[in-house]
Order: structure tokens, then sequence, then C-alpha cells
């Protein structure tokens, strides 16, 4: 096995995992020693297996590994196949690497938790599921992954379960999950009857032989899966409750790496999506109406962390908004993810540095006047906040710029939300900004705000130096346009106005964003403790604009009553109905009754019904 | 004119050698229990029991090749007769160590000391106190691992009547012996046998039908009648509808499903894991030796048929499941919804289908064991505790429990890399074909829905509050080594289910 082999980035992680799980509190003492070296272990694998890429023609940029043979049954086989290429790439070097700087920063946070040991072997769990999903060859096992993914992001939102609201928190993840893997599994079965297989090179090879519109359903099962997992529109909500769980968790799992998980998934099917105009649009429009949604939530929180995921779901709206918009999207995307997979990361673990110095609060209303007691979180998350806005040439302006231009290229309809989109983001992160680290501090009474300690100062240090660079770095020394260009095929588009108005236009947007953020909160403005009761759309947006009410009506009503009603018609109607057959027919229902004990009559009379039934469709078909 | 001369009828005796030897070892028990003093009885039968189940899998083994008609066309010894035949004896061996074990319960074992006594009496305490043991389940238990392995085999339907009582009858009894909760268990048990003679009487009726329609009782001769004379075909259709809602009884299908939760959370936990799997196995391996043996001929009026029951099974299993609060009866809805999965597979008349179906049985037969094994062991000081609520916060009590279960309620669940995908994935898509194909998206929707009552159990039992009163028995080797091989043997057929899948490719089709 050479040292670049995907199975050892996967086992590396996993293995840890499971000696961490196996000895329980006999490796309390150096758990987070071992589960922090397993991680970036696999960064040392994953960093040598892109090198190699590199080193490798453009043509050949490929390492295939088969594990096992899962499965045959007749001409059906299933590998357990591995694969590092230009894509998976670029995946697995975020994925271990900013898994590596959070299991560090873990180690300061987690520092007073008894469970710290348990909380290493979940992260190691969660990279090596996410390794399996970005790596798998076929779709049943990433499938495996997606699963995997889910189950370590739920054991994680629940990791306090003294928290009520962390138990609720990570069961709604779980079932909005759910109705997104449901879409999964129902394309990995339309792709097994169409194809007969679901290795990626034998579906993307005929894909274009298929039907039309069996390509339209799978690609909108893909973006059923996408929806859930990336948490967009309409089974978004579960996001912004996962903030429950410890805020590592919300930067690595709920920023960084699986929300982006339907992001990938949709590039890496683009074979399947450049074949559907229907599949494209239906993503364009989520995209769209997730970015702005994410983005009015932002606005209206005033939980740094919820703020911070209204943010995330915004920004995965762009990039869902990209990939919709086809070959001359998915480049963008994926540079965008990157990019954000820094800085946001970067963010969250700021808000864990400053909820660590304010005794876990979470009220940004408690905040204020902190850029002096936290020098270097300060530092940090400003360099972040420059890359979220797009100020160049901080990270996000490169790759926002690229989405907005893309999007004008498509639809001016999407350019104009993209663009929008820009300006309240301005204007919410300002607004976090200023809450947090400007104005007069409104602490709560026994709160001394200090800075955290090196081992968590450290990886905030290095992601905000990638939050600065990486924007030019990957797109200019990098060149990741080209890097991906084997895999999704860029091409460029025709802007309906003139290029060199982009880009005023967009940093006008945004500094309109930010100046309106000043004027409402900046220094010279009293924020009071108490949220005000806000107007109409502030108290809609805290709300999650409705997103609870729309899953209670639309997924968990009609689930509940479907349920209700199949089981009362199990116990009562058949029940009720045979005893109605009963007396009507004999007349002697009532002797008949009082022989039998209750119960085994009434079964015994559903088996006589079933014999009907059976009987009838037998005779009925035969008549037929 | 004189008597007929009598002609002795050929028996293969070694084929039918497990069979034998368990009818033998069952008959000595009942000797050991008039004969044996009380203080030796449990060793010897512990003996008897372990002894002959092991000889009977290893003549069972031996069999494995085997591709014939027996004993004058009664029984067909096959590959998927034999590869039943060895997944029950693995089974009854699993069972047998459940049922012997004495550490879970304070008491004694799950069984009552004496059935006898009268519930909450004096007699009762008494023979309690004195910890004494009941040994007769022990010969009970072997008469009906012997009828369960003859099911699968049998070839006519006299035969198949008769192993269906051979199984049944010991397990009425076995089913009403539990040693905590008393009333519920025999109210069961008297459910059980009062709807078992039911369907029995159903059976019989059908078969007559059958014999009426055809002058025949062996499968492939009814078969081969019923391709020459299409003018009885209307009595052979309403006998065969009626044979097979008798064994629909058996495997727990729905509308025939009801006896099954209120058995399945009154009989001894033990019983229980034993039953769940050894009735659908055996009676599944009878159903589809008469599918496609003897109504071969008459597959498009039994199609509809199976898929109406599979259809009603799947619903009406998954949905109930979803709001009970027993964990034994969401054991017991599952596995109606589980039959029909089954029968999903054996509407692909073919090869694959029965390759399915085998699949099916021979892996959800192990998870199906094991979950009620462990279900065994969480008690609360009144017995067993079987109410979800009080599985809360397992997963901190006792981590490799709850892991455990965990693992076996994710392969009931389907997921990949465990042995329920293989089997859901190999069942369900070859009957993926023509008309079935909506049977199948039936399939794969309820399994969605079902997945839910797994998932709510595992959530329950890592993120709510622990209960203090409920304990977790360290069981003694007995069960550990009961689940232990379940566990692994679901743990293989998951990870590389080409064990499984090359076992019953060689077990290949039914001899006709």
């Amino acid at each position: 096995m050479s040292l670049f082999s995907p199975a050892l980035l996967v086992g590396i992680p996993l293995v840890s995992a499971a000696v961490l799980l196996l000895l329980g509190k006999r490796s309390n003492a150096w758990g987070h020693f071992l589960g922090t070296t397993a991680s970036i272990a696999s960064f040392g694998v994953a960093v040598a297996a892109v090198m190699h890429l590199v080193s490798q023609p453009v043509g050949s940029r490929e390492i295939n590994q088969t594990v096992w043979n899962w499965f045959t049954v007749g001409n059906f086989s299933v590998d357990v196949t591995l694969s590092i290429d230009a894509l998976s790439g670029v995946f697995i070097l975020l994925i271990t690497g900013v898994g590596s700087l959070i299991h560090i920063y873990s180690i300061g946070y987690m520092s007073h938790d008894e469970n710290r040991r348990k909380f290493f072997a979940y992260l190691n769990l969660f990279i090596a599921a996410m390794l399996l999903l970005v790596l798998a060859n076929n779709f049943l096992l990433l499938y495996v992954g997606w699963e995997g993914v889910g189950l370590a992001s739920f054991l994680l939102i629940g990791f306090w379960q003294h928290k009520n609201s962390a138990s609720t928190a990570a069961n709604k993840a779980f079932i909005l999950n759910r109705v997104g893997d449901f879409g999964l599994a129902a394309a990995v079965m339309l792709m097994f009857v169409t194809f007969g297989s679901v290795s990626f090179p034998t579906v993307f090879a005929h894909v274009g032989s298929a039907p039309g519109h069996t390509t339209t359903w799978i690609a909108l099962a893909l973006l059923l899966a996408a929806c859930g997992k990336s948490a967009q529109f309409p089974l978004q909500s579960w996001l912004l409750d996962a903030m429950e769980g410890p805020t590592p968790v919300s930067a690595l799992i709920h920023a960084a790496t699986m929300v982006t998980a339907g992001v990938y998934l949709v590039a890496r099917s683009n074979a399947i999506f450049d074949l559907t105009q229907t599949g494209r649009t239906a993503v364009m429009i989520v995209g769209t109406i997730t970015l702005l949604m994410g983005a009015v939530i932002g606005i209206a929180k005033d939980d740094i962390k919820k703020a911070l995921a209204g943010s995330t779901m915004s920004q995965i709206g762009y990039m869902m908004l990209a990939v919709g918009l086809g070959p001359v999207g998915y480049v963008w995307a994926i540079f965008h993810l990157l990019t954000h997979g820094f800085f946001k990361a970067n963010m969250f673990l700021g808000a864990g540095s400053v909820m660590h110095g304010m005794n876990d609060d979470v009220n940004m209303r408690h905040y204020g006047a902190l850029r002096k007691s936290m020098a270097i979180t300060f530092g940090t998350f400003l360099i972040g906040y420059l890359a979220i806005i797009g100020v160049p040439p901080f990270a996000g302006f490169f790759s926002k710029d690229e989405i907005i231009k893309a999007a004008f290229e498509q639809s001016v309809w999407a350019g104009a939300a993209a663009l929008l989109g820009a300006g309240i983001t301005a204007y919410y992160m300002s607004r976090v900004m200023f809450m947090t680290f400007f104005g007069k501090a409104r602490w709560q009474s026994g709160v001394h705000p200090h800075e955290s300690p090196a081992v968590m100062t450290i990886p905030l240090i290095v992601l905000a130096l990638l939050s600065a660079v990486a924007g030019y770095g990957l797109l200019h020394v990098i060149n990741l346009e080209e890097w991906l260009t084997p895999l999704l095929h860029p091409t460029t588009g025709e802007l309906p106005f003139n290029e060199a108005l982009l880009l005023p236009g967009t940093l006008a947007v945004v500094a309109v964003g930010v100046v309106l953020a000043w004027f409402a909160y900046g220094s010279t403005h009293e924020i009071p403790v108490q949220a005000p009761r806000g107007n109409a759309f502030i108290r809609a947006a805290r709300a999650d604009l409705g997103g609870d009410a729309f899953n209670q009506e639309v997924v968990i009503g009609p689930g509940e009553r479907l349920t209700a009603t199949l089981v009362a018609v199990d116990e009562k109607v058949l029940d009720a109905s045979v005893m109605g057959i009963a007396d009507t027919f004999t007349g002697l229902g009532g002797r008949f009754r009082s022989l039998q004990t209750g119960f085994t009559r009434s079964y015994a009379l559903v088996m006589v019904v079933g014999v009907i039934i059976v009987g009838a469709v037998a005779f009925l078909v035969r008549l037929s | 004119m004189g008597p007929q001369p009598f002609t002795m009828p050929h028996i293969e005796y070694s084929a039918l050698a497990p069979v034998f030897v368990l009818f033998v070892a069952a008959t000595l028990g009942v000797l050991i229990e008039a004969f044996v003093g009380r203080t030796l009885r449990r060793q010897l039968q512990l003996l008897v029991t372990f002894g002959s189940l092991i000889i009977a899998l290893a003549f069972a083994i031996t069999q494995w090749s085997s591709h014939a008609v027996v004993a004058e066309g009664a029984l067909a010894l096959d590959g998927p007769a034999v590869l039943l035949q060895i997944t029950l004896l693995v089974i009854a061996i699993v069972g047998a160590l459940l049922m012997a074990e004495t550490k879970a319960d304070p008491a004694g074992d799950a069984f009552a000391p004496r059935t006898s006594a009268i519930p909450g009496s004096d007699d009762e305490r008494e023979f309690t106190m004195r910890g004494w043991t009941q040994t007769e389940i022990w010969p009970l238990f072997l008469f009906a691992v012997s009828g369960s392995i003859l099911f699968p085999m049998a070839n006519d339907l006299l035969t198949m009547f008769i192993a269906l009582e051979m199984l049944s009858l010991p397990l009425y009894l076995l089913v009403g012996m539990s040693r905590r909760r008393r009333l519920l268990s025999q109210e069961a048990a008297l459910k059980y046998f009062v709807l078992g003679a039911f369907a029995s009487a159903l059976f019989l009726f059908g078969a007559a039908l059958i014999y009426a329609a055809s002058g025949e009782l062996t499968l492939g001769a009814i078969a081969n009648a019923a391709n020459q004379d299409s003018s009885t075909t209307s009595l052979m259709l309403i006998g065969a509808v009626l044979v097979l809602v008798g064994l629909f009884f058996k495997v727990g299908a729905a509308p025939f499903h009801q006896w099954s939760p209120d058995v399945y959370q009154g009989a001894p936990t033990a019983i229980t894991a034993y039953m769940s799997a050894a009735t659908k196995i055996a009676a599944f391996g009878a159903v589809m030796r008469l599918l496609y043996v003897g109504l071969q001929g008459l597959q498009w009026d039994w199609q509809p048929v199976v898929a109406t029951v599979a259809v009603i099974s799947m619903l009406v299993g998954s949905s109930a499941a979803l709001v009970q609060t027993n964990i034994k009866r969401v054991l017991a809805y599952s596995s109606v919804a589980h039959a029909g999965f089954i029968m999903t597979a054996m509407l692909a008349v073919n090869p694959r289908g029965l390759a399915g179906a085998l699949t099916y049985l021979v892996t959800y037969g192990f998870v199906s064991t094991a979950a009620f094994a462990v279900v065994s062991l969480v008690r609360s000081p009144a017995g067993e505790a079987n109410d979800i609520s009080q599985w809360a916060g397992l997963g901190r009590k006792s981590p490799v429990t709850a892991a455990v279960f965990t693992f076996l309620l994710l392969a009931l669940a389907g997921l990949p890399l465990t042995s329920g995908f293989t089997a859901k994935f190999v069942a369900l898509s070859s009957a993926w074909n023509g008309w079935t194909g909506g049977v199948v998206i039936a399939a794969v929707l309820t399994s969605a829905v079902a997945a839910f009552f797994y998932l709510r159990i595992i959530v329950s039992m890592y993120f709510s509050p622990a209960k203090d009163d409920i304990s977790v028995t360290v069981p003694s080797t007995l069960t550990r080594l009961a689940i232990g091989v379940c566990v692994g043997i679901t743990t293989v057929f998951g990870f590389a289910p080409q064990a499984v899948l090359a076992l019953v490719e060689h077990a290949g089709v039914f001899v006709s």
C-alpha cells in the first residue's frame, strides 16, 4: 500500500475513532492527542496524494483503489472503490486541513468537558465518513459516506445531552436529513434501474443515452438530497438549530465541510445536470431563494452562532446557484466552497473564542467593545469579515465576484439576486462585527472577557491567513480553474452589460450595506440589551422565515396524519367493520360474542376478511 | 380378493438423519423427565439438546449438495431446503443458548418454575423459593425444531401439515410458560393456539379442495394435474388461497398477523427470539415450495394474491410499528413488514426471486434473534423493561448493549454495509420487472417509513436522560455467545455479502 492510498486516508481516522470508543475511559488522558494526530496524519496522506496527482500529466490525474468487491448479483457488481481525482483531491485537503485545525482548537475549547475523548472520537468518525463521501467512486458508496456524516453530525449536535434543546435539535436535523437521504436513495435506485450500474464512470458515460425525463428525475432526486444535507430551501431549518452543538462542530461540519456535500454532489454529477435544463433551473431557484433567505435570517438573529448559521445557509445558496448555472458556474462554486470553508471556519472558531471568554453567552446584545480584550480573536475575525463581505483582496472577494458574474451571464434575475445578497451580507456581517467588537461594553455582571489560549488562537491565525490569501492564491497562483477543467469543463458566457461596471457596482452595493449597518449598530448607536420587538419583517426573520411552520405543515404533519390514519384503519376500522359484518350477517353477534374472548374473536374475523380479500383478488384477476 | 400386499415404503434414512436425530432426542428428553431425578435433569436435558442439535447440524451439512425427492415423494431434499435447515439449526442452537440462560433473571431462567401453578398462588411462590426450574421445555423445544426443519422439505400437503403442527404445538405451550407476567403469557398462548387452530383448519380445507380438484397431494403431481386439466382450476384456486392463508398466518403476514404482537410480547423473550426467526424461515420455505413447485402453473393467479398480502403487510407493519410503545411489539410489527419484503422477492417467479427471498430469510433470521436476545437483557426490578421509554439513555448506562442494538436496528432498517441492505437489495431488485415493480416501489417507500421507528429507538437510547431503575444484566457466556454468533454473522453478511450470496447461489432451485 503506497503512502497516498485513499484507503489509508479514510482508515486512519476511522481506526482512531474505533480505538477511542472501544477503550472508553481508559483513553481519556490521551484521547484528544490520538484524535488530533490521526487527523493530521490523514492530512499528510492527502497532501502526498495531491502532490502525486500534480506530478502526473493532466490526463492521468487519478488514483483508484478497489478495497474489496462489495457484492455481485448477476451482472451487477459493486466494488468499494475509492478514487482521488482533481475534484476529490481539493476536498480531501479541505476536510483534513481545516479538520486538523479544528481538532487542535478543540483541545483547548473542550478542555473542561468530561467527555472530551468521546468528542474527538466523533470528530474522527466524521472525518472518515466525509472522506468516504468524497472519495467514493460509485453512488452507493457515496451514500454510505452520506449516511455516515449524517450520523456523526447527529451525534455531535446532540453532544451536550444535558441540554434539552440539543437533543431536540439533533432529532430535527436527523428527520429533515432523512427527507434528503430519501432523495439520494431514490436517485441511486433510478440509476440502477436505468443504467444497471451505480459507478460514476458508467453512469456518466451512459447518461446521454437515457430518456430525458429519467435524467431530469435523477437530477431532481439528487437536488432533494443536496437540499437536505446542505440546508437549502425548503429543508433549511435544521441548520439553525444545529448550532446547539459545540462550536468547533459548527465550524467543521455545519460551515466548512458537511453542509457543502450537496454542492459536491451536484458538481460531481455534472454530466447528469448538463443534460437537463429543468434540473439546472431547479438548482438555481433553490440556490437563489436560500441565499436571500439565509441572509435575511442573518439580519435578525441576536445569537452570534445563529447569525453565522444564517450566513452559512446564504453562502451555500451562492454555491448552489453557481452549480445550477451549469458549466459556467461549477468551478466557481467549488472555488467559493473552499474560500468559504476557510473564512467561515475562521469566524465560527472566532465566535467560539468570544463565547469562551464570555462564559458561553451567545447573545450579541451582551457583547460589545471586545476588540480590546480579545485582540487576536478580533484581528482574525476582522479578516474573516472582510473576506465574506467581499473586500479586495480578501478571499471572498474573488470567489463571490466570479459567481455574481456567472449568474449575470446566465440570467439577469439570478445576477441581481446574487448582487442584492452581497449587499445584505455586508449589512448583517457588519452588524455582527459592530455588536461584538465595537460600541460600548454591555457585558453581564460577573463576565470578564479574556483572550483564549494559544492552542485556540493559532488555528484562528492560520485560518485568517488562508481567508486573506486563498482567493488570490487559488485563482492566480494555483489556477484552480485549470486544475478542475478536465472534470468540470468550464465555459464562459457573455455579460449583458459592460464587464467594467461589475466590480465597482458590486463594491458599491457592499459599501451601502456596511454604511447602513454602521448607522444602525455603529459606535454612536445605543444597542438595547433587550431585543426590541422590531417590525413584522424582523419578527418573521427571527422566526426563520417560517421554516418550522413549513416543516410542520409539509413534512411532519402529513406524515403523522398518514400514520394515524393507517393505524386507525388497522386497529379500528378493520376491527369495527368486521364486528359490523358479523352482527349483520349472522344476527347471532351478541351470543357469539359472549362465547368468545373479545380480542381473539376479532382477530379471527379479521383473518376471515383477509381470506375474502385475497380470494376476491385471485378471482377478479382471473375474470379480467 | 385377499388383502393387498404390503410394500415397505422406501425411506432414505441418511437423508432424513437431522429430523430423526432431533425426534429421537426429544423422545429421550421425555423419558428423562419421567425417570431422572430433579437434580440431574437440567444437565442431562442440556446435554441431549445441544448434542442432538449439533449432530443434526452436522448431518444437514453433509446433505448440502443433495437434489432429490425422497421418502416416496413426501419430502424434497434440495439446496433451498438444506440451506434453510442449516439456518434453522444454527438459530435453534442460538435459541437454546438463550433458553439456558439463568443469570438474566435473579429468580432463575425465563420460564415459570411450574406451569400448572396458578399465577400469584402460594404454590408458585414456593416453587420459586426452592429455585426449581422447569425442564420439560427442552423436549418441547426439540420437537418444535424437528418440525421446523421438516417444514421446508415437505413435498406433499399432508407432510406439510404435519410439519406445521409439529412446529406449532410445542410453541403454543412454550409461549405460555413465561416466569414473569404470567397472565399475559398464558393469554398469548391461548390466543396463539385458538387462532393457530383456525389457520390450520383453513389449510386443511384448502388441501382437501386441491385434492378434490386434482386427485393429488404431492406438489409435483398437483402441478401436472393443473397443467393437464383446466376445468377444475377454480376449485384448485380456492384451495390454493386457503392453503396459502394457513401458511401466511404462520409467517405473520398481514392481515393474518394480529396474533404476532400479542404473542411476541407475552412469550418468554428467549422463545420470542427463536420463533420470530424460526417460524418465519420454516413457513416461508414451505410457501415458496408450494408456489414455485405445486402452483407454478397458476403463477398468474397467485402473483396478485401474494402481491396484495405483501403490500398490506408492509403498510400495516411499518405504520403500526410507528405508534407502539413496547419494544417487543415494535419488533413484531417490524417482522410483519419484513414478511412483506420477503414476499415481494417471491413475486419474481425465477431463480433470482428465490435467491432473493432465501437471502432475506437467512440474514433476517439472525438479526431478529439477536435483537430479541438483547431485549431480554434490559431489565427493571419487575422483570424485563420492554417499554421504549425505559430504554432512554441506555447509550450511557451500557454503551456496548446500546451499540449492539443500534447495529441490529440499522440492519433491520437496511442501511448499506449491513446485512439488511444486502437482503433488501437482492430481494427487491429481483422483483423489479413489469407490474411487480409497483410492489417494489411500495416496499421502498415503506422501508423509508420503517427507518423512522428504528431510528426513534436509537435516538431515545442516545439522546434522552437515563432512567434510574433500569439496569442491563451482565449475561453469562451463554447469552453473550448467542448474541455474538448472530452479530458476527450479520457483520460478515454486511461487509462481505458475497458470503451469503454464494451460499444461496449454491443452494440453487427447488427439485420438482
